[in-house]
């Protein structure tokens, strides 16, 4: 008895352990070519990989734990770049949502709007910079409206659906409690449409670092865009891969909290095996 | 309070399509009686308790509770729906499952809360309150609906085929249940099933209806001894009688009408 199970949580380890593997053998691999090749064919556009994690620790790291561990430049350029993120995101998180429950509250409401969003929301956001610089110049929110703009439809088209697809017996079982119209809303439709509201908070947490990188790159004095263009146009080549591993960096984090968060809203929906509806 | 169905009629669509599901139905359900209402599938028996229930209206007729019309879900009355997991929410715990229940009926947050308590206890789900319906079985959690009908002591509890989802053995716990606390909260409780067994074992009064379209055939008086036991009154050559007489009515309800 007792080796078998010990036997059966062996296997379970080496399992698990193959299955480490498999997710970082095929990045080490890449890395592994890279470096390779960089060292035997020498070229500025391409330096070894370990330079530029080399030039990643010196430039954007420090030894400070008060700040994070991370160097001035960092706080400074990213610390930038992340608040017109921030600002842009929540902006488009509070009018998406709104309207978008809104919309999918009344179908007289979806039937006017749904063309109108629809078409914003096809257009490529970054079409959008043009019209966001002529409205606001070269200033801080310039880059804050670009990034609501290009990340509100998509959220407000999945709430909107959201909120119009809620099971009908939830509703019904809702009315029978006679809850007011706000209780309604808020306790029942809304957390029962937020699987797809989170979902429309990935597409647009992903459209959003993309659009705070771009408006950077075009017309800004500070940030990680900024600070790429720079590095390029300057011919420090080392420089600008090392700002491309803080924006991916940034970018995988801010997918895992948001993972977190996901995980932790949706429980429910998981566990009760309602995946399906 | 008697609930009273006063000529009812329900038509679905409109012209060539339309389909009557309820012709001319009516019925007087008196206070702290058990009735239960069965018939076939297609009968119209879920439609009729909607309609009770203020949440579907009906195409003639009307109901009143008491000297009220009920021309939407009313206070004082609750519904047990068949399906539990799409009428609990399941991002709730159980206990808020239950205060949402009493959110109308605007009840102090200290006498809220001995309420919420005494109506898991009546259950049989006393410290469960901080469960979600999820981490229960589906027994368990058709309890937590029931609990949550009876936390606002309603006069009036609809009940839509509440046990069609559970085992037997389960189902034969939540008849009991059922009983005991209806004597407990002195509750009129309104039970459609399919199962004639059950609508006999359960009730004061057994209401049988037929399809095609949707009516009352017969509303007999169950005169069983209470308190029911599922051994001795299933043994009981009365409710063998009751039960061959409602099994003719719901088979064969032309042959047997009058």
């Amino acid at each position: 008895m007792n080796t078998s199970v010990g036997q059966s949580r062996l296997g379970f380890k080496v399992h698990r352990m193959s299955r480490r593997l498999s997710t970082v053998w095929l990045l080490v691999l890449v890395f592994a070519v890279w470096e390779i090749y960089a060292r035997l064919d020498p070229s500025i556009h391409f330096p070894p990989i370990s330079r530029i994690f080399d030039n990643f620790r010196t430039v954007w790291l420090s030894s400070d734990p008060r700040q994070l561990f991370v160097s001035d430049l960092f706080v400074e350029q990213a610390g930038k770049s992340l608040s017109r993120f921030a600002r842009g995101w929540a902006l488009a998180i509070v009018i998406g949502v709104g309207f978008g429950v809104l919309l999918g509250a009344s179908s007289t409401l979806a039937r006017m709007y749904n063309p109108i969003v629809r078409f914003f929301a096809s257009i490529p956001s970054t079409l959008l910079l043009p019209i966001a610089v002529q409205l606001f110049g070269i200033a801080d929110n310039m880059n804050v409206f670009l990034i609501c703009l290009g990340s509100v439809g998509v959220i407000m088209i999945n709430t909107c659906d959201g909120v119009a697809g809620v099971d009908r017996m939830w509703i019904r079982s809702a009315r029978s409690l006679q809850l007011g119209r706000l209780t309604l809303y808020r306790k029942v439709i809304i957390p029962a449409a937020m699987p797809q509201i989170m979902a429309g908070l990935r597409v647009s947490l992903g459209i959003s670092l993309i659009l705070m990188v771009i408006a950077e790159l075009y017309a800004t004095t500070v940030g990680l865009g900024h600070q790429i263009v720079i590095a390029q146009t300057s011919f420090r080549y080392l420089d600008m891969w090392s700002a491309f591993v803080v924006v991916g960096v940034i970018g995988v984090s801010l997918n895992a909290l948001f993972s977190v968060i996901e995980r932790r809203v949706l429980r429910w929906q998981r566990r009760a095996g309602l995946d399906a509806l | 309070m008697d609930l009273y169905v006063e000529g009812v009629n329900k038509t679905y669509g409109h012209g060539a399509t339309a389909k009557q599901v309820l012709t001319d139905t009516s019925l007087v359900i008196n206070s702290k009686q058990f009735v239960s209402i069965v018939g076939p599938s297609g009968c119209g028996k879920s439609t009729l308790l909607m309609i009770m229930a203020g949440l579907l209206s009906p195409t003639d007729g009307h109901i009143r509770l008491g000297d009220r019309a009920v021309d939407g879900p009313p206070l004082g009355l609750s519904v047990v729906f068949q399906d539990y997991s799409r009428s609990l929410f399941p991002w709730l715990t159980v206990e808020r499952n239950l205060a949402m229940a009493a959110t109308a009926y605007k009840i102090p947050k200290a006498e809220l809360k001995n309420r919420v308590e005494h109506a898991l206890h009546s259950v049989g789900l006393e410290g469960s309150g901080s469960m979600y319906p999820w981490q229960m079985s589906g027994g368990m959690q058709q309890r937590v609906a029931i609990a949550r009908a009876l936390v606002v002591e309603p006069t009036v509890m609809l009940m839509d085929e509440p046990f069609a989802a559970v085992d037997a053995q389960t189902r034969a716990d939540l008849e009991d249940l059922v009983l005991r606390v209806r004597a407990e909260y002195q509750v009129t409780v309104v039970f459609v099933t399919h199962d004639i067994d059950e609508a006999v074992y359960m009730a004061d009064q057994v209401v049988v209806m037929a399809a095609g379209p949707g009516r009352i055939v017969a509303n007999l008086p169950v005169d069983l001894p209470r308190p029911r036991d599922q051994v001795e009154t299933k043994l009981d050559p009365r409710f063998s009688e009751l039960r061959s007489q409602v099994f003719q009515l719901v088979m064969r309800p032309t042959e047997n009408r009058g």
